[in-house]
C-alpha cells in the first residue's frame, strides 16, 4: 500500500532523510519510531504530498506522491502532528467542510457525519463550536477528519501527543477500531510501549535513516535484547551481585536503589535453575521478576538514546 | 451540475460562515460606513457653512463636487482595507495550522486560491455597497447620473480585485501574515503614490525641455508621461468621472485641445492591471502547494500496479 524507495529530504543544506526505503502491505498498522527531529514528520508529510522529496519515490495505492498527488490525497486521512481549527465552526459544519472538501455530497455526509461523531465519541458535541472543545476532544474531532472520506491510508503523526492517560486510552481504542475495518495506518510517535500493543511492524529512523525495521518481534530478537531479572533483596545486595556474576548466561549485573538487575540471555529451564540457586544462598529475597522488554528499550537499545542503566 | 453547488464551493462557503459570524467584520463595516460618512458631513460642514461668501445653497455643481470627494475617500478606504483583509488569507490558515489539512483534500489549488479571494472581495463588496446610503445625499441634489455611479463602483471592485490578486500571492509567499499585508500596503503605496509622484516629477522635466527648446509644439502630439498618471487609481477614476481628462494629461501645454488622446487612461489601467492579477494569481496557485515536474505523461489506469517491489527493503 505505501512504498518507499531511497527517499531523501534535503532542507537547503541539512540532509533530514537520508535513502529511506519502505513497504507497508494493506491492513498493516505501523509504528514509525524515532528521537526528536528523526525526520518523522518530514516522511509523512511527503506522503501526504504537502512536501516535495529531493529524491526518490514514494507510492500510495501504486500512485506516485509528486506525479498523481490528487489520487494519492483520494486515498489518505492525514493528521499533522499540529493542527488548528476553524474556531467559528461547529463539529458538525467542521465535518461537512472537509467532507464537502473531499466532493462527498450533501445528503451523504447527513449520514455519515453522526456515525463518525459517534466512533470517536464526540456525538454529545455535535453542535458545540470547535474552539470550545478540549484538546484530546479536538485531536479526536481531526482523526474524525481524517476519515470522512473512507480513506484506505491514514497517516497519523503522533495522534496521541499531549493527550492525559484516559485520552490516550480513549484514542488507541479508535485506532484498534480502525484496524479491524481494514485500514492501513502509519502512526508515529515517541511513546513506545503505547505503540507495542496495537503496530504489527515498527520502523525506527534516526538522524533520517531507517535504523531498524520489521515486525516488531523480529526486531526485539534481532537486536539480541536480553531479558532482564530484577531481584530485590532486604539486604546483602552487595554479595548478591557479587555472586551472580559467576553463574552461566549471565551477561552483566547492575545494582541501584531498587535492586539488582541481571541481564539473562539464558531460557526458561535455565533461569528457573538459576533462582534455585539464589534461594540456596539463602540472602533475604524479596522479589525475583523478570521486566518485560518492551519497546521502550528496543527504542533505547538502537537509537541508544540514552543510558538505561 | 446545478448552478448553486458550482459557485458555492466548500472553502467559500466556509470564509462566509467563518468571517460573517465574526464581530469584528461588523464592526468594520460600521467603522467604514460611518468613517465614509463623516467625511460627507466634513464636506457638507466646510462647503456650505465655512464658505468665504458665507453660507452656500447646496446646487448640483455642490453634487458633483461632493460626489468627487467621496469616490476618491472611497478608493484610500478601499487601499487601506483590501490589503489587510486579503493579505491574511492563506498564511493565517497556515498560523493557525490548519492550511495543511486543507491542502490534502481534493481541492484544487486554483479553487482554494480564487475561493478565498472572492469570498474576501465579496466581503469587500458588501462594504462598499453599504455605504450607498450615504451617497444618496449626492443624488438628492442631482449632478451625478446613476451610470457614473455603477462605473465607479465597477471600478471599485478593479481595485479591490488588484490589491485582493497582490494580497494572495504574498500571503503564499511569506509565512507570516503580518509580513503579507506589510508587503502588500507597500504594493499599494508604489501603484496609488509613486506612479502619482513620477508622473509629475517627469512631467516637470518634460515641460521644462519644453520650454527650453522653445520649439513650436505640433498639433496633435502627445507626451508619453501621461502614460504614468493610467497607472494611478485616481487618474484613471478621475477620467471615468471626465471624459476630457485624459486628453489632457496627454496633451502637452499649448496643444491642441483637438488632439485625442492614444488611451483613455481608465482603459490603459485596466489592462495594465488585469496582466499584473493574472501574473500575481497565477503565482499564489503555483505557489500554494508543491508542484513536481511531470516526468511523462501517464494516463492513470483505474488499477495501479501494487506490490511489485517487495525485495530491496531493509528489514
Ligand atoms: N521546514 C524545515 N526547514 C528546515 N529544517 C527542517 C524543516 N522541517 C524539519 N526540519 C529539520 O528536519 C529534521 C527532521 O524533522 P522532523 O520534523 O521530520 O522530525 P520528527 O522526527 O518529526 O521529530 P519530532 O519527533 O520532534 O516530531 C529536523 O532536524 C528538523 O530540524
Ligand atoms: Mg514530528
Amino acid at each position: 500500500m505505501i512504498e518507499i524507495h531511497n527517499l531523501s529530504k534535503k532542507y537547503g543544506t541539512f540532509h533530514a532523510l537520508k535513502d529511506i526505503s519502505l513497504h507497508i502491505e494493506k491492513g498493516t498498522v505501523f509504528g514509525f519510531v524515532g528521537p526528536n527531529g528523526a525526520g518523522k514528520s518530514t516522511t509523512m508529510s511527503i506522503l501526504a504530498t504537502l512536501m516535495l522529496p529531493t529524491s526518490g519515490v514514494a507510492k500510495v495505492g501504486g500512485y506516485d506522491v509528486t506525479q498523481h498527488p490528487k489520487e494519492v490525497r483520494k486515498r489518505i486521512g492525514y493528521m499533522p502532528d499540529f493542527f488548528g481549527v476553524y474556531d467559528q465552526l461547529k463539529s458538525t459544519e467542521y465535518l461537512h467542510f472537509y467532507g464537502a472538501s473531499y466532493g462527498i455530497p450533501r445528503a451523504e455526509r447527513e449520514q455519515l457525519i453522526p456515525q463518525l461523531l459517534e466512533l470517536v465519541n464526540l456525538s454529545d458535541k455535535a453542535d458545540t463550536y470547535v474552539d470550545s472543545l478540549s484538546r484530546g476532544m479536538k485531536q479526536r474531532l481531526c482523526l474524525a477528519r481524517c476519515l470522512v472520506h473512507d480513506p484506505d491510508v491514514l497517516i497519523l503523526d503522533e495522534p496521541a501527543s499531549g493527550l492525559d492517560p484516559r485520552a490516550r486510552i480513549e484514542m488507541r481504542e479508535i485506532l484498534k477500531e480502525l484496524k479491524l475495518m481494514g485500514k492501513t495506518i502509519i502512526i508515529s510517535s515517541h511513546i513506545l510501549p503505547e505503540l507495542a500493543e496495537m503496530v504489527d511492524e515498527i520502523g525506527v529512523i534516526e538522524h533520517g535513516e531507517m535504523v531498524a525495521q520489521g515486525k516488531v518481534a523480529d526486531i526485539q530478537s534481532r537486536l539480541r535484547v536480553k531479558k532482564v531479572i530484577h531481584i530485590r533483596t532486604l539486604e546483602r545486595e552487595e554479595e548478591l551481585a557479587e555472586k551472580l556474576r559467576d553463574e552461566l548466561h549471565v551477561t552483566s549485573v547492575l545494582t541501584d536503589n531498587t535492586g539488582v538487575h541481571v541481564h539473562y540471555s539464558g531460557d526458561d529451564v535455565q533461569q528457573s535453575a538459576l533462582l534455585r540457586q539464589v534461594v540456596s544462598w539463602e540472602i533475604p529475597i524479596v522479589s525475583f521478576q523478570e521486566a518485560q522488554s518492551n519497546l521502550e528499550d528496543v527504542f533505547l537499545e538502537i537509537t541508544k538514546g540514552g543510558p538505561r542503566e | 451540475m446545478n448552478w448553486s453547488k458550482a459557485l458555492i464551493n466548500p472553502v467559500i462557503d466556509k470564509e462566509f460562515r467563518l468571517r460573517m459570524r465574526s464581530k469584528r467584520s461588523m464592526l468594520s463595516v460600521l467603522l467604514y460606513v460611518l468613517a465614509l460618512g463623516a467625511i460627507a458631513m466634513g464636506f457638507i460642514y466646510l462647503f456650505l457653512y465655512l464658505g468665504q461668501r458665507g453660507p452656500q445653497r447646496f446646487d448640483p455643481q455642490m453634487s458633483q463636487m461632493m460626489f468627487y470627494v467621496l469616490s476618491f475617500a472611497q478608493l484610500v478606504l478601499i487601499a487601506f482595507m483590501a490589503p489587510a483583509l486579503t493579505a491574511g488569507v492563506i498564511s493565517s490558515e497556515r498560523e493557525k495550522q490548519t492550511l495543511s489539512m486543507l491542502l490534502t483534500t481534493q481541492q484544487s489549488s486554483a479553487t482554494i486560491v480564487l475561493s478565498k479571494l472572492v469570498s474576501a472581495l465579496s466581503f469587500m463588496a458588501l462594504i462598499v455597497l453599504a455605504t450607498l446610503p450615504v451617497y444618496s445625499i449626492v443624488f438628492l441634489y442631482g449632478g451625478i447620473s446613476p451610470k457614473q455611479l455603477v462605473s465607479v463602483f465597477i471600478f471599485y471592485l478593479f481595485v479591490m480585485l488588484l490589491l485582493g490578486s497582490l494580497g494572495v500571492m504574498f500571503s503564499t509567499l511569506f509565512k507570516r501574515t503580518i509580513v503579507a499585508i506589510i508587503v502588500t500596503y507597500g504594493a499599494g503605496l508604489i501603484i496609488f503614490l509613486v506612479t502619482g509622484l513620477l508622473y509629475l516629477f517627469f512631467m516637470g522635466i518634460e515641460q521644462r525641455n519644453m520650454y527650453q527648446s522653445g520649439q513650436p509644439i505640433v498639433p496633435g502630439s502627445y507626451s508619453w508621461v501621461g502614460y504614468l498618471l493610467g497607472l494611478n487609481p485616481a487618474g484613471a477614476m478621475m477620467s471615468l468621472f471626465n471624459p476630457s481628462f485624459s486628453e489632457q494629461v496627454f496633451m502637452l501645454r499649448g496643444g491642441s485641445l483637438n488632439s485625442k488622446a492614444p488611451i483613455e487612461l481608465w482603459l490603459e489601467f485596466f489592462i495594465v492591471y488585469s496582466v499584473v492579477i493574472v501574473l500575481a494569481l497565477w503565482v499564489a496557485i503555483r505557489n500554494i502547494r508543491p508542484v513536481a515536474r511531470r516526468k511523462r505523461k501517464v494516463k492513470i489506469s483505474a488499477q495501479p500496479p501494487q506490490g511489485q517491489e517487495t525485495a530491496g527493503n531493509e528489514v
